[in-house]
């Protein structure tokens, strides 16, 4: 509690309090209560597909050809997955080694500007990502494989926006492990690599694996920089250089125009979706607990 | 406490204002919202401004998302009028179309392209991966890269009724939506085929976009094509009204079907049906 | 890490040693800046000579590819001012209610918090999909400024709550004690005392959920539509820079060029802001002595 208790009894009285209270709890609630809004709208505009259509045709139907029937979701679900899976693959590597850079090779202004540029990097809009994608990455990767949207574009794409995520994580945890870790290890004759790589990185890793799964889920739901350089193509890909839809991509493609049943399908993709990234956080925060405990 | 009651009316009073603001506009009855079609769109956008230079009190919004959309948002009350690229469906009863052009469906290649001329056939072959070489058609292209539209399109609808495919058949390396959309990736790899409206088609040719109009079953895809009705592959530009509409709305539905707007028609490579 | 406070020992066996990790460790860093530098150097580059006053202040036409931004600008002022006026009284009172009425480690103090997390974890495309179903057609607000405005507050509430309770509780204790020693009542104290001291920490979480609404594209394309005219009233569909920039780009030929400028213009207001952040941070800094943290 923030207030002292003999100030909170000599403050905390009269009308005005109590009035302002009741207003702070109403907002609180509305606050908090919006989640449960937003779920419940998107669950409820899923129901008709669920009574008509079924979960399991979502994964058995022949493909995804809505205005005929057919509702397969699960190349789309694999695509989602091995994109935000790519991102992740590169992101991961890049990010860690880029937070030991920040804790241990960086100098005083070096390592503060490359911390200030994680930070805009993180806050450039993924519009921008996805338009430079568009016009320099995708004709890059169409003079090796046509047509250039692609899975690997999508992921690169992805790395960018995740990247800072996992690296300013990561340089949080490596800073809060103990120094006598590290000088420990180089009083036992251990190089800086070698006591970074087998005492540093192990004690912080709990905590780089949450990082890992934020920025996974923050792949999975991205969703403009993905339809702007992934094709779009509804398959399971079978190279990197093969477009490919992700769900999220999916919902901001058909839901402008799609009817009744399709519609709600869409409404269903958007349920999945949300159940899936919260899934992951919450993996993410029991990662976190435990860390806490060690 | 007077400072703040006047940081207080700082807060407030914009407020308020931005709320009365939102409630006046509400019934402002002079505002038009046409939504739906891409292909149509353009078109409609001209005969919106030249309206609106006749008539200085009516403001008129056009936005796109394809045919479909404008259906389910003249249904849902969202817009105005429909603009809908396509003849109504059995399931659209409920609502009237009032045609005011014709337009084309144009298969699209790169302008470096050395094709002239593809039949039905050779498109279905095409489409259906049973042909994935321009080398097949006389032109050193390579592989052939399959556009095709999202589900839902009109021009989708269109080119599946006349090619007699379904979704399935048809094996694309990319999906788009909006009809530009799909101009850019054409106009943006020299291996590429694509669909869209001969109107937009035309249009964008004339302003320098690297595509090329290839010929369908030996016909030219031009507005005098249409025009006569030799064309194949020829599809309805309508505004899609459900029920009473009010007066705004009616006249300039009224005004879209007049010789007006004719010239207008002529630079888009469009004819009115009448004709 | 300085190199003086190292063992003996540790300096003797780095000078036997080549230290080969510097350079693969510091190829990472160099590379990412390398990929930033090209990315934002393309942008300025393809996007330079666009901006300019009449690109700022002139309607589009012709899609787009020529004219300028001036009713986009607006609409992006419009929709970001709704979220704001909408989020802000929203995340203060909420904040102020957890930070200085709940116990800190009450059940509902963390169940609210997990709630918000929850809500900061949700994807944009499917606040997009609620504001579509919700404000624009349940509630009736159709494609509009209103529409959009509202779907962005519920999406950077969480984000203006954290970093408000954030500065809230750094506001030393004393301060509480001194005030209720005068005889003022809780309600005065916040409104007089800590929300004054907090400010600049109320201000940074502002400029972060700002940032965060400029950048959206997903949540607005199906609440705010595109329209690319100048609004009228917060009824009309309105797009934002983001929207512009993803329109153009995507189904627009010949569009790269004005795409490219408003990219340019959008990535100078988000260094700005950028700037205008750390610049609030420092202060923060000098004043309580706390660090502040940016969720990423």
């Amino acid at each position: 509690m923030s207030w002292p208790q003999a100030a909170e009894r000599r403050a905390g009285q009269g009308a005005a309090d109590r009035w302002l209270a009741a207003l702070l709890w109403a907002a609180a609630l509305f606050s908090s209560g919006i989640v449960f809004v937003i779920v419940s709208t998107v669950a409820v505009e899923a129901i008709p597909f669920l009574r008509e259509i079924g979960l399991t045709r979502l994964v058995s139907d022949e493909g995804w050809y809505p205005t005929y029937g057919r509702f397969q979701m699960t190349a789309m679900l694999i695509g989602s997955l091995v994109v935000a899976a790519g991102a992740c693959v590169l992101a991961l590597p890049a990010g860690v080694v880029s937070a030991v850079y920040l804790a241990f090779y960086a100098g005083r202004w070096s390592g503060r500007i490359y911390q200030r540029l994680l930070e805009i990097l993180a806050g450039i809009p993924s519009v921008v990502l996805g338009f430079w994608g568009l016009t320099t990455v995708v004709p890059l990767i169409a003079k090796v494989e046509q047509p250039g949207t692609s899975l690997l574009a999508a992921s690169f794409v992805l790395t960018l926006m995740i990247l800072p995520t996992v690296a300013l994580i990561a340089f949080a945890r490596i800073a809060a492990v103990p120094d006598a870790y590290y000088r420990g290890a180089i009083g036992l004759g251990f190089s800086r690599w070698q006591a970074i790589r087998q005492v540093v990185l192990p004690a912080a890793r709990p905590g780089i694996a949450t990082g890992c799964i934020l920025a996974f889920a923050r792949a999975l739901g991205e969703t403009m920089a993905v339809v702007m350089v992934a094709g779009n193509i509804v398959q399971v890909p079978t190279s990197v250089f093969q477009p490919v839809r992700t769900l999220s991509a999916n919902i901001a493609l058909e839901v402008g125009y799609a009817m009744d049943v399709h519609r709600s399908s869409l409404f269903a993709s958007a349920t999945i979706l949300v159940l899936a990234v919260l899934v992951i956080f919450a993996v993410g925060r029991w990662v976190a607990r435990e860390d806490a405990h060690v | 406490m007077l400072g703040y009651r006047i940081k207080l009316a700082a807060v407030a009073l914009p407020l308020l204002a931005l709320t009365v603001s939102a409630i006046q506009a509400k019934a402002d009855e002079t505002r038009l919202l046409l939504t739906g079609s891409s292909t149509i769109a353009p078109i409609a956008e001209e005969i919106a401004h030249l309206y609106e230079e006749k008539n200085q009190d009516v403001r008129i919004d056009i936005q796109t998302g394809g045919s479909t959309k404008g259906v389910i948002d003249q249904r849902r009350g969202l817009n105005d009028i429909a603009m809908v690229s396509r003849r109504l469906k059995p399931s659209e009863s409920d609502l009237t179309a009032h045609t005011f052009a014709l337009d084309g469906l144009a298969m699209i290649v790169h302008e470096d392209n050395a094709v002239e001329d593809l039949s039905s056939d050779d498109i279905r072959a095409i489409y259906t991966r049973k042909k994935t070489d321009w080398s097949d058609f006389g032109d050193d292209g390579g592989e052939i890269i399959i556009i095709n539209k999202s589900e839902g399109r009109a021009t989708l609808d269109l080119f599946l009724d006349h090619f007699g495919l379904i979704p399935p058949d048809i094996k694309p390396h990319m999906v788009i939506g909006e009809n530009e959309q799909g101009i850019k990736a054409v106009a943006g790899n020299r291996s590429a085929i694509g669909y869209v409206a001969i109107s937009t088609a035309f249009y964008d040719a004339e302003h320098g976009v690297a595509i090329k109009l290839v010929g369908l079953d030996g016909v030219l895809a031009t507005v005098e094509n249409v025009a006569n009705g030799s064309y194949p592959a020829i599809r309805q530009l309508n505004l899609v009204t459900a029920g009473e509409v009010s007066k705004t709305t009616q006249a300039f539905l009224d005004f879209a079907q007049s010789e007006a707007v004719h010239e207008i028609l002529d630079t888009f490579h469009v004819v009115a049906p009448s004709r | 890490m300085s190199e003086a406070s190292q063992p003996l020992l540790a300096h003797r066996s780095a000078l036997r040693r080549v230290d080969w990790s510097a350079p693969a460790v510091c190829a990472i860093p160099v590379a990412v800046v390398a990929v930033m530098a090209w990315m934002l150097g393309e942008i300025a580059w393809l996007g330079a000579d666009k901006l300019s006053w009449t690109f700022l202040t002139e309607a589009p036409r012709n899609a787009g590819r020529e004219g300028g931004i001036g009713p986009i600008i607006a609409s992006t002022g419009l929709i970001v001012g709704i979220c704001l006026a909408t989020a802000l009284p929203l995340a203060v009172a909420t904040s102020v209610l957890i930070a200085e009425y709940l116990p800190a480690h009450s059940r509902t103090v963390r169940v609210m918090r997990t709630l918000l997390d929850v809500l900061a974890a949700v994807p944009s495309i499917v606040f997009g999909v609620f504001g579509y179903a919700f404000f624009a057609l349940a509630l009736g607000f159709g494609f509009s400024i209103l529409s959009g405005g509202l779907t962005l507050a519920t999406m950077i509430l969480p984000i203006l709550i954290g970093s408000i309770e954030q500065s809230l509780r750094a506001v030393p204790l004393d301060m509480r004690i001194a005030g209720a020693g005068l005889g003022m009542t809780r309600p005065a104290v916040i409104a007089r005392v800590l929300l004054p001291l907090a400010s600049p920490g109320i201000l940074a979480g502002t400029l972060l959920g700002l940032g965060r609404a400029l950048a959206e594209t997903a949540a607005l394309v199906f609440t705010s539509g595109y329209v690319a005219r100048m609004p009228e009233s917060l009824l009309d569909s309105g797009r934002t820079l983001s929207i512009h920039v993803f329109d153009l780009s995507m189904n627009v030929p010949g569009g790269s060029g004005p795409a490219a400028g408003t990219t340019l213009l959008l990535v100078l207001l988000l260094l700005v802001l950028n700037g205008a952040l750390l610049w609030l941070i420092a202060i923060w800094r000098r004043r309580t002595g706390m660090s502040f943290t940016l969720t990423p």
